[in-house]
């Protein structure tokens, strides 16, 4: 699908992309990276709208210096900002923008109904588009991607802005662009986490180099860690202390530090435990049923870039088991980037 | 996961949407010339606010009701007094109603390419087949198209209506089309103009204030110092001045070359020769505008 070779993009400053060397295959790509880690830029030269310094990149084998109109043509863009004039309905726009996609007149109002309604907008596609919630504008965004039916999108951070139950639509109709529409997809994000639920293939770049691709099951291998939060009774004054004992007695890694995040005002309160399987998460159960305290909350921990960076880092062979800590090399990009918790 | 949809819902429920599932296209593609055609007619349509909401048609559509109705009252006074001749020439119509042609272009260049800008339309164009100089020939086309059509269709009333009223038709289909060529020119240049002040803001009430204050306040200037140069006598000097205002530069040429009279102090024309210079910046005006344009695209968007 997508090809690149030493791919490089210097602007006079920064260095966008240092020989970046990816091939893509298609299905579901996820594209992680920091800000400011080289992810438009790539699609921008993946779209023929920005020349690279060197080095080569194809796109469904068409060379992207060469061909770049008849990529545009094949693959569709959402990009990250927003983009929809507030003043027309999503149908209109999106009739407009399939016809500058070439479509002739009747296609292009066919695919336009056809497209919002598989991205979810009924009725009030005949509504400017100024009253839509983010969650909707998002679709209007993904619609028009894909309104020209590509063989490829290019999506760049779909889920911004959105609340959690939002970014599980979005994720999911992701995950339809491939499976049931059988159009390949390449989505940048900078959580590890929600991509991890919806690529087959994740590639990790920073500072425009490639750290890691890989398969998403190599990254999920690593294990997922709890948060717990329990409520202190009156047995237990500290109730955080003795589930930590507990389970640490039960035979369960633990630490009242989370991996890199050094900003979790709560940390005193919050616990961490590693679980390699399910029955990690019944034994949280019943260690706190069994102390008589109050459960006030247990998620998955979802990784951050931070722990990719480190793991990276780390002897590439080994499989680490625990996250590093902040301090570790290779980590301040994802120090700035700290404030993106997965709310997932 | 999500959840398996329901690709193949049951029929059980009425009142249920079924969804028949993903269809390819696989009808064709009509690539970059069509897209841009597209997108010229989609704003030329934009120019009188059709495919927008209602509230956007009222100000075209009535400047373009003022342009048309004015030349029918002056074919009604032609057909009652029986005159001989129109009361104005094709070729100063639109110099007469400048006023109103300065509005709506001003109302309509920003919304033609400020609104791209503002609210990052652009780099979705650019995402697609066509290439930045396609943006710019589309936009820059269906601006002057669109001014074409509102300083056009008054000229047609005035023709028919001469045609009604018996003047002689050799006479006034001349005059048509000299008339023709004059506002083809305005909507050129002034289109250029607009165009090009208002892709330098995103923001659209900029962008109006500043068409209205670059048409009108070069044309008041060279009006006051052509009154004060005739005044003093300078004649020769009231041609060349009407070089610097937009308006004075059409009428200059219509005057010089489409057998109109100008509007300068006295009626004075430019020569033959001062003529050709101002046919010859007014041609390069409109291609500085189309190359600052082009300019203003190559680094906009994504």
């Amino acid at each position: 699908m997508i090809v690149t070779e030493s791919l490089s993009k210097r602007y006079p400053r920064v260095t966008a992309l240092d020989r970046l060397s990816v091939d893509i295959a298609p299905g579901v790509t996820g594209l992680v990276g920091a800000n400011g880690a080289g992810k438009s830029t790539l699609i921008k030269i993946l779209l023929g709208l920005a020349p690279a310094t060197e080095g080569t990149a194809h796109v469904l084998g068409l060379d992207v210096t060469k061909d770049g109109s008849t990529i545009r043509e094949r693959v569709g863009y959402m990009p990250e900002h927003d983009c929809l004039p507030p003043d027309v309905s999503a149908t209109e726009f999106v009739v407009h923008m399939a016809r500058m996609s070439g479509l002739p007149p009747t296609a292009a109002r066919e695919r336009t109904a056809d497209t919002l309604r598989h991205v979810g907008l009924y009725e009030e596609r005949y509504r400017p588009i100024g009253g839509y919630s983010t969650g909707m504008k998002q679709r209007v965004k993904l619609a028009q991607a894909l309104v020209h039916d590509p063989q490829l999108v290019f999506l760049d951070e779909p889920t911004n802005g959105l609340d959690p139950v939002g970014r599980d639509e979005m994720l999911g109709l992701i995950r339809r662009v491939h499976t049931d529409f059988g159009i390949s997809v390449l989505v940048t994000s900078h959580l590890l986490g929600e991509l991890e639920r919806t690529c087959d293939h994740v590639v990790v770049i920073d500072g425009g180099k490639l750290l890691r691709s890989s398969a998403t099951d190599e990254f999920t291998q690593v294990t997922t860690s709890l948060a717990v939060e329990v409520t202190d009774t009156d047995t237990h004054p500290d109730g955080t202390e003795a589930l930590r004992a507990a389970l640490v007695s039960a035979g369960a890694a633990v630490s009242t530090d989370a991996a890199g995040a050094a900003s979790v005002v709560s940390s005193g309160h919050l616990l961490y435990v590693e679980a390699p399987g399910e029955e990690t998460y019944d034994l949280v159960r019943d260690t706190v049923a069994g102390l008589g305290l109050g459960l006030i909350r247990m998620e998955q921990r979802r990784h951050r870039i931070a722990e990719v960076f480190s793991t990276a880092d780390a002897a590439a062979g080994t499989p680490a088991t625990v996250p590093a800590t902040a301090g570790a090399p290779g980590a301040p990009h994802a120090t700035q980037d700290g404030g993106a918790h997965d709310a997932a | 996961m999500p959840p398996e949809t329901t690709t193949s819902a049951p029929a059980a429920a009425p009142n249920v949407i079924h969804n028949i599932g993903y269809r390819h296209y696989d009808g064709p593609r009509l690539g970059r010339a069509y897209a841009r055609r597209s997108l010229f007619s989609q704003s030329v349509r934009g120019s009188y606010g059709l495919g927008r909401s209602a509230k956007s048609k009222v100000l075209p559509m009535l400047l373009f009701g003022v342009m048309s109705l004015t030349a029918g009252i002056l074919v009604a006074v032609t057909m009652f007094t029986h005159a001989k001749s129109l009361p104005v020439e094709y070729t100063r119509f639109a110099i007469y109603l400048q006023a109103v042609i300065a509005l709506y272009l001003a109302a309509q260049a920003p919304q033609s390419v400020s609104r791209d800008l503002r609210f990052k339309t652009v780099p979705l164009y650019f995402s697609r087949p066509i290439e930045r100089s396609d943006y710019v020939a589309a936009k820059f086309a269906a601006m002057a198209g669109a001014l074409f059509i509102l300083t056009s269709v008054p000229l047609l009333i005035l023709y028919a209506g001469a045609l009604l009223a018996k003047l002689d038709f050799l006479d006034q289909t001349k005059g048509l089309a000299q008339g023709l060529v004059c506002v083809a020119l305005l909507s050129l240049l002034f289109g250029g103009i607009g165009l090009v002040v208002s892709a330098l803001t995103p923001r659209r009430g900029f962008g109006v204030a500043a068409v209205i204050a670059v048409l009108t306040v070069p044309y008041g200037a060279v009006s006051a110092i052509q009154g004060i140069a005739f005044v003093q006598g300078k004649e020769a000097a009231v041609g060349w001045l009407g070089l610097f205002s937009p308006v004075t530069l059409i009428d200059g040429v219509q005057s010089a070359f489409l057998g109109g009279t100008s509007s300068f102090p006295n009626g004075l024309a430019p020569s033959t020769a001062a003529g050709f210079v101002y046919l010859l910046v007014t041609l390069g005006v409109i291609a500085g505008c189309y190359a600052l344009l082009s300019l203003r695209y190559r680094k906009a968007g994504l």
